[in-house]
């Protein structure tokens, strides 16, 4: 049965070419049961090839499924090949599982939309990628996954496109990702040059046999990374995603929190021979991950829109998990991935769920008190702030203790320190979220309250079941030093990684059990902390603004890195080529061509006798013209 | 095989063309349905070309020759698998662009499609001749028809335009007759024979001196023709002012024939010359990629945007084939085909809003894609497959050619690169500001959605953009051999002619007299 693990990916694209055709035409309850179920499949058939592959003997060559050649041209060979090892099992439960619930909270959602259909064709579309990313062997099959994604995000982003800041934003993603995928594609380049193939086996192959230097591995690790920080909104390309919450809720859950943002992250880990190689490379990665952590938090604090707080909790989590795979512990950085899917999807499908009681109020100055209006969403939207906070024994915890845990243990106590600070920013901005929209005064306009209702069971039941996962997702990673005499994720995700520093951390007992507790002692001040600033004394925040009035603008402007990217990059392109055009194409190139057509008369003359003459005699003329002067030059 | 396959589809339209002139302008239908139906013939009598055609040769097939003029002016063609593609190409396009102008041209409608036959067989003979003089004739010859196809069918600065197009491509080709005249008689003194043949020439030896002359010469034409940046500046002006099937056409085939004269004679004839030349041409293609794009980018007309992108695309492809290795040039040729088929379908979509609004200027635009949402679908896969997104056909030619570039200069690969980035930006902007966003034209209210003839023409195209997007190799299999061996052509002659000149360091002609020509061995001719 697990040879057909290579349909996973094609049931949704049957799906949606379905609804290409025929949306218009379908029923809409035909459509969301069609787009559902076609998830479901591809979930149903990850299940079926995951249970093959743990039943496979240990060491045994990994599935792959050679379907043709793609495109063969010299030494450049892709093929349509997919693979199924334990990396990829992983990111197809996250993309099926996940995506199923989000697809079905859609129904939900998306109900009163008027381009139902194409909403889910391109949800369909956008699985179908994101599984080619994810399950293709070699790099550059990996690479239309990659541009897939992108392309869905775009158009997704830029779903309501009536409006011009969807519309804008959904272009600024795409042009910025390219960015990143240039880097990308060069590296892919590199790769080639000095492996021969893109295939991942033979990458890791060429690794392990030592032809490739240090310092080529460290070109194309940078290389591949720049399209990573596209692609997952790192610094310096990060600007996109804020702006990506334009789009409708779901699409924010399932492609710019759980699965497409983190391809980035599950492309470092897949390529972790290389980096563990470089050296260099892995060390920018954590840096940069580590930074992006501690930056985008600092972001989030102020924020006022729900969704733009989430967005950035996104950019600073996928932080994280890079610091993960720079660390060397791959393992830890997917699995905070794959419980970052759970509990941050749940934390978008609820903002959406408190957006869609609110009749699309996104500003959480007014809301305030909802939680007894939300039965539901309320105690979700709690438990998936407590799982990303790092309290004790929710998903987030074990993930996010896991990293840090790493990064100590190897010795990289800046970034071990840059991630305590992360995490009470992010238990701060968390719960400051929940108190300024469950608790407190009821600041809602007059005529979002007479609408205020609990979402319907489509919405309601996938936030219960996410909010489950949340809770318990973590077990499956749980750290030795907790009772377990295995870390299961970590024995799973073993044969991906390739002859680095053995990823089990070697701290005494005692080192730690402390530095769980730093942990939690975090998390819990964080949560305390916006207790205070947000319930006890809510003029605390006031007051801060007041006092530090720049510093507050600094972060609410977002650091003014869009304005500085305008004026550095953006408005001189825009402007410069203008000048360009005006002044150089127009006047000086085209100007010489008109200036010498013009003295030696020749213009003016046809013009006259085009003016007055029969086009039919001209033809003639110019045909006999052009012969007799070819004639003459012969003879 | 002894039908004349090729002769057949040369002058396939030029007899309807021939046809047309005794059916009376009053029968407006038999006109258009005998046009599509003449095309559509053509393009049928190409597929058996298609499916019969051995990739595993360079050597020209269904080759036909017949004697003509006499001193070696002889009727002579043939397709490799250079050619081959390119010709495919022209043929399944010229259907869709006469459909394309159903309801666009009212006026004088028979000599419209009378010309569109002409331009279609000097195209097709301009890529199967393999005797230079009927190279030329053809080359000539095409321009003819496109010259009245915009300067009686274009837009108001069409006299402008047209005699710009005229000029410029006029002054290369005079210059390239000159250059062919000049090998004629030096082939004649080096061999006592009269030849035009490619072939012959092809084994001509020639001084390095001599040959950047005749480069020049030639390189200049089809500069021209593609257009390499700074001979760029009719391009637009051409563009705008013409009909929509005349763009389509002219994006879509007339510029790949500068390309494709730059494979065929400028670079095998005078290898050592090209070798000169290449950093320089390699420089003018990248500002070409560059500048095309930044012009795009600012561009009020979406034609002229779509005019300068085509600048930038073809310097790419330029780019691709002066790097002169395997992977570049089957890139760069499969390139030219993804061009053709995604810009022409711009243009198509650009004259499908035009026949809305009968406005060009993106301001005029906004929010089209509520009002035609079919539309807006087949508008974003052409841009899709103009910006290179896997899946479709411009992504294979894309990285190819990039890949090609990489591996001959890794700084001409960084910077070509940003076409990947650029391309993103002029094309996501325009069609920001022309699909989506509120709408602000009330005109706009009242367009209707794609016609049956619109959906007609543009499916075939998309359909296409992802068959050669997800099965490029029986494509690339049909031009292995011929790039095969037009790159050791380039190559192996540019050492021996150096190593020719080391040991004798004499003007030296050699030449190598064909197999099949008599039985006559290698001869040496000193000069002087």
């Amino acid at each position: 049965m697990t040879e057909i693990f290579w349909l996973i990916p094609f049931i949704p694209a049957i799906s949606s070419f379905i609804l290409v055709i025929f949306g218009s035409k379908l029923p809409r309850k035909y459509i969301s049961f069609q787009a559902c179920f076609a998830v479901f499949i591809s979930f149903a058939i990850t299940i079926i090839s995951f249970v093959g592959l743990m039943q496979m003997p240990q060491g045994s060559s990994p599935l792959v499924k050679n379907l043709f050649s793609w495109i063969q041209s010299g030494s450049f060979k892709a093929d349509l090949s997919f693979q199924f090892d334990p990396l990829t099992a992983v990111m197809c439960f996250v993309v099926t599982g996940v995506g199923l619930l989000i697809h079905i909270y859609s129904i939900g959602y998306m109900a009163e939309d008027k381009s139902y259909a194409r909403f889910f064709t391109l949800m369909n579309l956008f699985t179908f990628s994101m599984l080619i990313l994810v399950m293709a062997s070699n790099l550059v099959l990996m690479f239309v996954g990659w541009e897939g994604v992108g392309f869905c995000s775009y158009i997704l982003i830029g779903f309501w496109y009536e409006k011009h800041s969807a519309a804008n934003a959904g272009k600024k993603a795409f042009i910025v990702n390219r960015i990143g995928d240039a880097g990308f594609l060069l590296g892919i380049f590199f790769i080639f040059i000095h492996v021969g193939s893109g295939e991942f086996s033979a990458i890791n192959e060429a690794i392990a046999g030592g032809s490739i230097t240090q310092g080529i591995a460290t070109l194309i690790a940078l290389l591949l990374f720049a399209g990573a920080t596209g692609k997952s909104a790192q610094i310096p390309l990060y600007v996109w995603l804020p702006d990506a919450m334009e789009g409708p809720t779901p699409v924010s859950a399932l492609i710019h929190a759980a699965t497409m943002v983190t391809a980035g992250v599950y492309m470092v880990a897949r390529m972790n021979a290389l980096y563990t190689l470089s050296g260099t490379g892995a060390n920018v990665v954590a840096i940069i991950g580590a930074v992006t952590a501690i930056y985008a938090a600092t972001m989030a604090l102020v924020q006022n829109d729900i969704k733009r707080v989430l967005a950035y909790s996104t950019i600073s989590q996928i932080g994280y998990m890079f610091i993960g795979c720079g660390v060397g512990a791959y393992a830890a950085g997917i699995f905070h991935l794959y419980t970052h899917a759970f509990f941050k999807s749940l934390l978008f499908l609820a903002a959406g769920s408190v957006i869609h009681a609110l009749s699309g109020e996104l500003d959480m100055r007014k809301m305030g008190g909802l939680r007894k209006y939300l039965p539901i969403t309320y105690p979700v939207f709690l438990i998936g702030a407590i799982a990303i906070a790092g309290v004790p024994f929710l998903s987030g915890f074990f993930s996010k203790d896991a990293i840090l845990t790493s990064a100590y243990a190897r010795g990289q106590y800046g970034i071990w320190l840059l991630g305590i600070l992360g995490a009470i920013l992010t238990a701060f901005y968390m719960f400051r979220l929940i108190f300024l929209t469950f608790y407190g005064k009821e600041r809602l306009e007059p005529e979002t309250k007479a609408h205020l209702h609990e979402s319907p069971k489509s919405m309601t039941i996938p936030l219960v079941i996410l909010a489950f996962f949340s809770v318990v997702a973590g077990y499956i990673g749980m750290p030795v030093v907790l009772g377990k005499n295995i870390n299961w994720f970590n024995s799973f995700l073993a044969p991906i990684i390739h002859g680095g520093p053995g990823h089990e951390a070697h701290l005494s007992i005692g080192t730690e059990w402390l530095l769980i507790l730093v942990s939690v002692l975090v998390a819990l001040t964080g949560i305390y902390l916006a207790y205070v600033f947000y319930l006890k004394k809510p003029e605390i925040p006031k007051k801060l603004v007041s006092r530090f009035p720049f510093l507050y603008k600094l972060l609410y402007n977002k650091y003014y890195v869009d304005e500085i990217y305008n004026a550095t990059f953006v408005n001189p392109t825009i402007k410069g080529s203008k000048f360009v055009y005006k002044n150089f194409d127009l006047k000086i190139i085209d100007g010489a061509v008109n200036g010498s057509a013009s003295a030696t008369g020749f213009f003016g003359l046809i013009l006259s006798r085009l003016h007055t003459g029969l086009i039919k005699d001209y033809a003639l003329v110019f045909l006999l013209g052009a012969i007799i002067l070819i004639g003459y030059l012969i003879f | 095989m002894n039908i004349p396959i090729l002769s057949i589809l040369i002058f396939l339209p030029l007899t309807g063309a021939i046809l047309f002139i005794f059916i009376p302008r009053e029968k407006i239908n038999l006109l258009k349905y005998l046009a599509v139906t003449v095309t559509v013939l053509t393009f049928l009598v190409a597929l058996p070309l298609y499916f019969n055609f051995d990739g595993s040769t360079a050597d020209p097939q269904f080759v036909e020759t017949a004697e003509w003029i006499g001193y070696g002016i002889n009727y002579h063609v043939g397709i490799d698998g250079i050619s081959l593609l390119l010709v495919i190409l022209t043929v399944f396009l010229f259907p869709i662009a006469i459909i394309s102008s159903w309801t666009s041209i009212q006026d004088k409608i028979k000599e419209y499609l009378i010309f569109m036959l002409i331009l279609e067989t000097g195209i097709i003979g301009v890529f199967l001749s393999l005797n230079l003089f009927l190279f030329y004739v053809f080359w000539e010859a095409m321009l003819i028809p496109m010259y009245f196809l915009i300067g009686i069918w274009g837009g108001k600065r069409k006299i402008y335009a047209t005699v710009k197009f005229v000029l410029f491509t006029m002054f290369g080709s005079l210059l390239m007759l000159v250059a062919i005249f000049f090998l004629y008689s030096t082939y004649y003194k080096a061999s006592g024979v009269y030849s035009l043949n490619i072939f012959d020439f092809q084994k001509l030896i020639l001084d390095p001196g001599v040959q950047i002359w005749l480069f020049l010469a030639f390189a200049l034409a089809f500069a021209i023709k593609v257009p390499l940046f700074p001979f760029h500046t009719w391009l637009p002006d051409a563009h705008v002012q013409a009909p929509t099937a005349g763009s389509v056409i002219l994006a879509a085939v007339l510029l790949k024939m500068g390309a494709y004269g730059f494979l065929r004679f400028a670079l095998p004839l005078f290898p050592d010359a090209a070798q000169k030349f290449l950093p320089l041409l390699a420089v003018l293609c990248l500002i070409g990629i560059i500048y095309g794009a930044l012009m795009a980018l600012v561009q009020k007309d979406i034609k002229s945007l779509v005019a300068y992108s085509s600048v930038s695309h073809m310097g790419l492809i330029m780019l691709a084939v002066f790097s002169l290795n395997f992977e570049a040039m089957e890139g760069a040729i499969y390139q030219m085909l993804n061009h053709g088929l995604s810009t022409g379908a711009l243009f198509l979509c650009v004259g499908i809003l035009y026949e809305r609004s009968h406005t060009r200027l993106i301001k005029d635009y906004g929010g089209v894609s509520k009002q035609m949402p079919v539309f807006s679908a087949f508008f974003l896969v052409c841009m899709l497959s103009s910006v290179g997104l896997p899946g479709l056909n411009g992504f294979v030619g894309e990285v190819l050619c990039l890949f090609g570039i990489f591996k001959s200069s890794h700084t001409l690969a960084a910077l070509g690169v940003l076409t990947i980035i650029l391309g993103a930006a002029y094309l996501l902007w325009m069609y920001q500001r022309v699909m989506q966003g509120p709408i602000t034209n009330d005109k706009i209210k009242s367009f209707p959605d794609l016609n049956k003839r619109e959906l007609g023409f543009l499916i075939p195209i998309i359909i296409m953009m992802f068959w050669m997007g997800i099965f490029p190799r029986p494509f690339l299999r049909k031009m292995d051999a011929s790039v095969t061996h037009l790159l050791h052509q380039i190559k192996s002659r540019t050492s021996v002619s150096a190593s020719v000149q080391k040991e004798e360091k004499e003007l030296i002609i050699k030449i190598k007299k064909d197999k099949t020509e008599e039985s006559k061995e290698e001869t040496n001719i000193l000069l002087k």
